[in-house]
């Protein structure tokens, strides 16, 4: 049994904490007071469903593939269609959620880090609309690989700044948009993307996203299915714990979460807890990319959404704990995904979600018919197949 | 009685110099920092390189990825500080983060440091209530781990985290933000100081700003001591240690003006 993690120190068994410069622990702090009161708060919790319902578009529907469930000709396979969401993809939950939050601070500044662009395009929206300025670091890499995300973000008011130090992608811009945040703290709110970061954040993301666990839950109550698995890709896994969050007393229901394998896990990856050991990055303990000196690794993967050395700490604990399974596919392995959901169901998913999707190969056999197997479809596609068509060009 | 830093700064007003471990290479900056304390320097930080460091701004970030780039590790720092502590008597401390100290092991790093000659660790990235993942090892070879107050404190937190702290001193950030010379003082830094005076039992020191001379005297106008870092470290880059050897000094004379 799960416990009601964290505790007050922020902490998932040992993971997690607040290892951040002491000019905002202040801001930690008062985040973690407010939002612990907002949590139980009706009429912000209000709040929050009602643009979640009109503007985001939730809930998202339960869809059952029968196409792809064929394919396997095993467990039926549903799709929690997460990529139907306002701006495409599960970021837009928490965004909305924290935007909220931030005003009830009185803060009139945001800032954001983007790896794929969806959060970035999310959080920029959610500052759209209630009328924050909006600041989102990107690595150059990134920005290139993803320069659709970029136009979205310019277009929405948003300032996209891009970042050069270090490798150019999630982690430096993740790392430039804290600085950004400990300079500006007295006015700025920190828009994390991911259920990583210092306390309170991973707890807050979770909560966030839990709408879609909790949706899932009550929809395949409502059709009566048997569920055997659920399985969420891992960047630094905002869908995936906002998925397992509300099954994790289910013990029959195996929780699986898919890192990038990237080229292969002896060749260049982002498999944090597949290949990583414990340590401590942007604010937080748990699972990360290093050398033997500490160092954090450049990590690798197609997918600029989980291209990430570090992973958040309630899955570090999930995986200690045994409460999930954590493995790994290939670029390869999401890119035949990608195109078999496409050519089956007509639903083009983003490259993150492919992976989850990836991982049916090897699940799918150990499964039987009369069980419902569920995938997060994290996000649409369209973002990726300029990469996706490069990436199939070079292959031939 | 007062330990061998807080004595350092104490009976006139302190200079602390920071210099990255490795940068440009171990050689030159062991001549450099061996140049800072002939120069007048009190106290002597040697950075050890991080990949990812939180808290440093764009010219310490770079001396960063250059000295790891150029072949930095924790065991060099370590025989850096040992060579060091053979030639001058001045307090030394390691600043980094938290995650290469506990890649090494924080009891064997606490233990090595310790045997080095080193006398205490500044982790920006371990705030008071998270100090537990060093304290004990630190305390127990005889190490200080310094606290920082911000501008943005508070009375209340800079009462305890004064309050708590023993030995060493006060590392009092100037302003938000991260390390490097441009950007001048927040405005809250005197008063940030004059409350940390009502609780603080060691010497303060200012860090995070300070550029030159007129920042130097500036803060030691209302602290104990100034920290210079960036600036220092620029200069190393342009000019080698024969460049900080001139900076400490201009530095130095404005202190000792102050008195
Ligand atoms: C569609 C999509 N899925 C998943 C992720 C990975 O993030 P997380 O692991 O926080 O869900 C991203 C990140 O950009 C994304 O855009």
């Amino acid at each position: 049994m799960i416990k009601g993690l964290p505790d007050k120190r922020g902490k998932f068994g040992g993971f997690g904490g607040r290892f951040v410069p002491e000019t905002v622990m202040p801001a930690l702090l008062g985040l973690e007071k407010e939002y612990l009161k907002l949590r139980r708060d009706r009429e912000f919790q209000t709040e929050l469903r009602r643009w979640l319902r009109g503007y985001a578009g939730r809930p998202t529907t339960l869809y059952r593939a029968d196409r792809l469930s064929k394919h396997y000709g095993r467990a039926a396979v549903y799709l929690k269609r997460e990529d139907l969401l306002h701006t495409g993809a599960h970021k837009i939950n928490n965004a909305i959620g924290q935007a909220l939050l931030a005003l009830r601070m009185g803060k009139t500044r945001a800032v954001a880090e983007t790896g794929a662009g969806q959060h970035g395009v999310a959080a920029a929206t959610a500052c759209a609309l209630f009328g924050l300025n909006c600041v989102v670091y990107m690595g150059e890499e990134d920005m290139e690989r993803q320069r659709l995300n970029v136009f979205r973000m310019r277009m929405l008011g948003a300032e996209v700044r891009p970042v050069a130090s270090g490798t150019g992608t999630l982690k430096d811009a993740t790392s430039e948009a804290i600085r950004d945040w400990v300079a500006n703290v007295r006015d700025t709110h920190y828009i994390i993307g991911t259920a990583a970061g210092p306390h309170p954040y991973p707890l807050l993301v979770r909560d966030f996203q839990s709408v879609i666990g909790r949706e899932t839950k009550a929809q395949a109550a409502k059709e009566g299915l048997r569920i055997s698995k659920v399985i969420a890709c891992v960047g630094g896994g905002s869908n995936a714990i906002g998925m397992f969050f509300p099954f994790r007393n289910d013990r029959s229901i195996e929780k699986i979460g898919v890192e990038a394998g990237g080229r292969g896990l002896d060749k260049e990856n982002a498999a944090t807890i597949n290949r990583g050991r414990p340590g401590f990055l942007h604010g937080s303990y748990s699972y990360l990319m290093q050398d033997g000196e500490g160092q954090v690794l450049p990590v690798y993967s197609l997918s600029a959404g989980l291209d990430y050395p570090g992973v958040g700490p309630e899955h570090a604990y999930y995986h200690e704990a045994g409460a999930a399974r954590y493995m790994a596919v290939t670029d390869d392995e999401a890119i035949e995904a990608f195109k078999l959901l496409t050519r089956l169901e007509g639903i083009i998913p983003a490259l993150e979600s492919a992976h989850a999707l990836a991982s049916l190969e090897t699940v799918m056999p150990g499964t039987a018919p009369g069980e419902a197997v569920i995938v997060c479809l994290s996000g649409r596609g369209d973002k990726d197949v300029e990469m996706v068509e490069k990436y199939l060009g070079g292959k031939r | 009685m007062m330990d061998k830093i807080a004595r350092a700064l104490t009976g006139k007003k302190g200079l602390i110099a920071y210099i990255t471990a490795g940068f440009p290479d171990y050689a030159e900056c062991e001549r450099a920092v061996l140049t800072a304390v002939g120069a007048g320097a009190d106290v002597i930080e040697i950075g050890l390189p991080f990949s990812d460091p939180l808290a440093d701004g764009p010219v310490l970030q770079k001396a960063s990825a250059d000295a790891l780039f150029a072949g930095a590790t924790t065991e060099k720092t370590l025989r850096l500080a040992n060579r060091l502590r053979q030639k001058t008597a001045a307090p030394l401390l390691i600043m980094s983060y938290i995650n290469p100290i506990a890649a090494f092991g924080v009891d064997r790093f606490a233990a090595e440091a310790a045997a080095a000659g080193i006398d205490g660790l500044i982790l920006p990235d371990v705030p008071e209530e998270e100090k537990d993942v060093a304290a004990g090892a630190l305390e127990k070879r005889g190490l200080s781990l310094i606290s920082f107050i911000a501008p943005t404190s508070g009375e209340e937190r800079i009462a305890a985290i004064c309050a708590r702290a023993r030995t060493g001193f006060i590392y009092c950030l100037a302003r938000t933000g991260v390390t490097g010379a441009g950007g001048g003082f927040d405005q809250a830094t005197e008063n940030l100081v004059r409350t940390a005076r009502q609780y603080a039992h060691l010497p303060i020191a200012i860090g995070f700003g300070i550029a030159d001379a007129k920042t130097a005297r500036q803060a030691a106008e209302y602290a104990d001591a100034a920290i210079v870092g960036s600036a220092l470290v620029e200069n190393l880059r342009q000019g080698g240690h024969q460049a900080v050897g001139s900076f400490i000094r201009s530095l130095r004379r404005e202190l000792d003006r102050c008195g």
